[in-house]
C-alpha cells in the first residue's frame, strides 16, 4: 500500500529543490525529554540512547548538540532536550525502562525539518535570524531555539555549511515560502513558481 | 531593540522575550487579611524608578525560563553579572 502520509512541505518539494539550497527532511523521529542530567535515570537513558564509552550519559551542554550520526540530542533549555533520529527509529524502545524523574514525549508529528546546505545556506538564514551565525560563534554542533522570520524554530548546524531548521508543522508552509523568497538572490536562473 | 542577557542562552533580541514587570513582588502571606487598598497595592502598584530596576523576563522563544535582571531605565543598560 502506498504511504498515506503527506509531509507538511510535500507541496513545495519542487521549488525547494530548484533552489539547490533547501529540501525537506520529513518524518524525522523526535522526542522531547525533560530531566535533570545529574540524575541517575537521565544517565541511564543517555547510556541506552548513545551506547559506547564516548557518549554514554553525556547530555549536551547549553547551545550544543550531542551524539553522532542520525541520532542526537539538542539542548533546548536547562534539563530540556530534543532527541532526534531517522524516520521510524526505535527511540521509544530506549525509554521502555522505568525512568523516575524523566519525562519523554513523542513529538515526531509536531514538526518538520528544512535542511539548508551549501555556500549560501548561512546567508539565507541570516536574512531572518538575529543570531550571530558566523562560524566563530555558531559552528557545527551548535543549536538554538530562536525565531526565524517570526516563526519559532530550533536551528541546528550539522556540518560546516549544513543547517537543519526544525519548525512546527503549521508554520512550515509560511517558513518555507519565506525561505524560498530569501533564497531568490542566490539562485541562478529563474526561480520555480510556487 | 534591547539585547537581553538570558542567563541560559546568552544575549538574545528583545523580540524573543516577554516582559514580566518588577521582580521580588512577594505574594501576601495572608491575602484574606488585607484591606482592599492593600490588595490593590499588591496587584497594581509597582516601582517606577529613574535608574536601576530589578525586573523579570521570560525567554519565550528560547529556553522558556523566567529570570531576573537589573536594568537601567534611562540607559537601558543591563547590569553585568547581577542575579538579583
Ligand atoms: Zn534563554
Amino acid at each position: 500500500m502506498a504511504d498515506p502520509r503527506r509531509s507538511p512541505l510535500a507541496h513545495l518539494a519542487e521549488p525547494l529543490a530548484a533552489t539547490g539550497i533547501m529540501r525537506e527532511l520529513p518524518y524525522l523521529s523526535s522526542f522531547e525529554v525533560r530531566g535533570d542530567p545529574a540524575e541517575p535515570a537521565m544517565a541511564r537513558l543517555g547510556a541506552a540512547l548513545f551506547p559506547g564509552p564516548l557518549l554514554a550519559a553525556s547530555w549536551p551542554t547549553a547551545g550544543h548538540a550531542a551524539g553522532t550520526g542520525p541520532r542526537y540530542a539538542l539542548w533546548c533549555g536547562p534539563g530540556w532536550y530534543l532527541l532526534v533520529d531517522e524516520p521510524g527509529s526505535a527511540l521509544a524502545e530506549a525509554m521502555a525502562d522505568d525512568l523516575p524523574g524523566v519525562s519523554a514525549v513523542d513529538v515526531s508529528a509536531g514538526r518538520t525539518v528544512v535542511e539548508l546546505s551549501g555556500p549560501h545556506a548561512r546567508e539565507v538564514l541570516a536574512h531572518g535570524c538575529a543570531l550571530d551565525l558566523h562560524p566563530r560563534v555558531f559552528g557545527p554542533g551548535s543549536c538554538a531555539r530562536t525565531n526565524l522570520a517570526k516563526a519559532q524554530v530550533i536551528l541546528h548546524q550539522t556540518a560546516s555549511t549544513t543547517y537543519r531548521v526544525f519548525v512546527g508543522a503549521s508554520f512550515a508552509d509560511y517558513l518555507a515560502r519565506w525561505l524560498l523568497d530569501a533564497a531568490v538572490e542566490y539562485i541562478r536562473g529563474e526561480p520555480v513558481d510556487q | 531593540m534591547l539585547s537581553v542577557p538570558c542567563p541560559w542562552c546568552g544575549p538574545r533580541d528583545e523580540t524573543e522575550f516577554k516582559y514580566g514587570g518588577q521582580a521580588h513582588v512577594a505574594y501576601p502571606s495572608d491575602p484574606a487579611a488585607l484591606s482592599d487598598a492593600e490588595w490593590a497595592s499588591y496587584l497594581f502598584l509597582r516601582d517606577n524608578p529613574k535608574g536601576w530596576f530589578a525586573e523579570r523576563w521570560f525567554h519565550s522563544a528560547g529556553c522558556r525560563r523566567w529570570f531576573d535582571v537589573v536594568r537601567h531605565t534611562v540607559t537601558y543598560e543591563f547590569a553585568p553579572g547581577v542575579t538579583p
